[in-house]
């Protein structure tokens, strides 16, 4: 089942991290220096495609569990211990249990996947995920015929994340998908970026990628996975059912109550490069389109 | 002598300019930090959200004064001013970093302030402060008499906005609006207390 989704970029057009790392010091520096219009503008699905460098990767997070603030993640989320992991997976499933992370990695194929990412918030990067597909997973498990949904949920420890002192949104954090979103080859479990191992703040050991789909669909840290035949609750639909679906498919055309999601920041385009047109599905629609056929996406927001 | 009338005394030789000088140091700062990648991977946000903040404490701070004055009797009604305007020119900051830096096609501008509650309040108590700030000289207050009072009770408003207006942008509970919006709203709340107090005094005064 693996390797169902190939990236239209290869491995040898990302430029390693490390080049990446100074890259905005230098944009700053050459805009200080008023030689601006001679940077490439960043427009077009090639250059749009360049991934984030991993500075931004990690330091610019939305992990309410360690703070609201977008660098809090980056400051406190070294106190969550992520070894040993397990998930526990349970519902409509043929072999539930608590599932060691070392034992499920021992038997999925890792793939790397460069995917946009463009959050509720308006903002957006690119990021060279590793992982594998959560449909291997569930094959792996075994899902019953009746299941039709999979609940996620983010580990809870207060004394290891301070942001959950606050009521800001209920914890424990809980998504979910559709089955067929689900089993979906755009869908991954990711335990890396850019070869290494992911970040603490970018929702270490584990997390799901389901990148057509706002960022806060993409669950970080996972301790449970749930297979059950009912519409799964979910952390932000709770907090605020008028702003938030269960779906929340990027769709330039449906706004935000409270702010535009035509367009976004590119984040690491610098001071000057303004917002550019978010694509529907965040560019994935001939991937994903299909999932939706005769859906009204304006009230399946 | 008082404590607060030594204090006093004291601040008699402090003037308010340097106020304008130490207020354009956080707006240099920024912006030379934008600049440079030092407001890390998203600098639009930071510099937006910033020079916003700033606004609103300053805000704050011009607020701050009278019950200051009513509780401790210190009086530091002479730099009420600069806080005021240094307020009204963060928030212009602020403003113009988001259409010039954030949204910049005007057409989405517009259509923001229209139809997205948090963008019309924010941009209505902008409004609100330009007659204040352009009122913010010996000139007007001595043209306008009373009336300058009154016209500056809009602070009062602005103010209030200002804390509606962070709160409503962010998403889920938190903590720092909220305590912005609190901190406002007490202050305003005690201007009602001691108006009800000094109130209630004339009325006695007036039966007696």
């Amino acid at each position: 089942m693996a390797n169902r989704w190939k990236n239209d970029l290869t491995h040898e057009s990302v430029t390693p991290a490390g080049a990446f790392f100074n890259r905005r010091q230098l944009l700053g520096g050459i805009g200080a220096t008023g030689a601006l219009a001679a940077l490439p503008t960043g427009s077009g699905a090639q250059a749009a495609l360049t991934p984030n460098s991993l500075e931004d990767i990690s330091t610019y997070n939305n992990y309410y569990e360690f703070g609201t603030g977008k660098d809090d993640p980056a400051k406190y989320a070294h106190m969550l211990t992520t070894k040993p992991w397990r998930i526990t997976i349970d519902g409509m499933v043929d072999k539930p249990g608590e599932y060691d992370l070392a034992d499920i990695l021992s038997q999925m194929t890792m793939e790397e996947r460069i995917y946009r990412f463009r959050c509720v918030e308006a903002w957006s990067m690119v990021i060279p995920w590793n992982g594998f597909e959560l449909a291997d997973l569930l094959t792996l498990v075994g899902v019953k015929p009746e299941a039709t949904y999979v609940a996620f949920e983010t580990v809870l420890r207060p004394e290891e994340m301070p942001g959950t002192r606050f009521p800001v949104i209920e914890w424990p954090y809980v998504e979910g998908l559709r089955l067929d979103e689900a089993m979906h080859p755009l869908t991954l479990m990711a335990t890396g970026v850019y070869g290494m191992p992911l970040p603490n703040q970018c929702g270490a050991p584990i997390r799901l990628v389901v990148p057509w789909k706002y960022g806060f669909k993409s669950i970080k840290a996972i301790t449970r996975i749930t297979l059950t035949d009912t519409q799964p609750p979910t952390t932000w639909n709770k907090a605020n059912a008028g702003e938030y679906g269960f779906y929340s498919n990027v769709n330039p055309e449906v706004d935000h109550p409270r702010w535009s999601q035509a367009k976004e920041r590119r984040i690491g385009a610098g001071l000057f490069a303004g917002r550019e047109p978010t694509p529907m599905f965040n560019g994935y629609a001939e991937e994903v389109a299909g999932l939706y056929e005769g859906m009204d996406l304006k009230a399946n927001f | 002598m008082t404590r607060a009338q030594r204090i006093n005394t004291a601040l008699r030789r402090v003037p308010s300019w340097p106020l304008y000088l130490l207020g354009a140091i956080p707006a240099v700062w920024l912006l030379a930090q934008a600049l440079t990648g030092g407001l890390g991977p998203d600098p639009v946000k930071a510099l937006e959200r910033q020079l916003g903040e700033i606004a609103l404490q300053l805000l704050v701070a011009g607020l701050a004064i009278t019950p200051v004055l009513r509780l401790t009797r210190v009086n530091l009604i002479r730099y009420r001013r600069a806080l005021g305007l240094l307020a009204f020119i963060y928030a212009a900051l602020h403003l113009t970093v988001w259409l010039v830096l954030d949204v910049q096609i005007p057409a989405q501008i517009w259509a923001d302030i229209v139809k997205r509650p948090y963008v019309t309040i924010g941009m209505t108590a902008f409004v609100l402060m330009i007659p204040l700030a352009l009122t913010s000289n010996a000139w007007s207050i001595r043209k306008l008499g009373p009336a300058w009072r009154r016209l500056h009770k809009l602070t009062y408003a602005v103010a209030l906005m200002g804390g509606v207006h962070y709160l409503m942008l962010v998403k889920g509970w938190q903590i720092e609006p909220m305590l912005y919006l609190a901190g406002i709203a007490a202050l305003l709340l005690m201007r009602l207390r001691v108006s009800a107090a000094l109130g209630a005094t004339a009325a006695r005064a007036r039966s007696v």
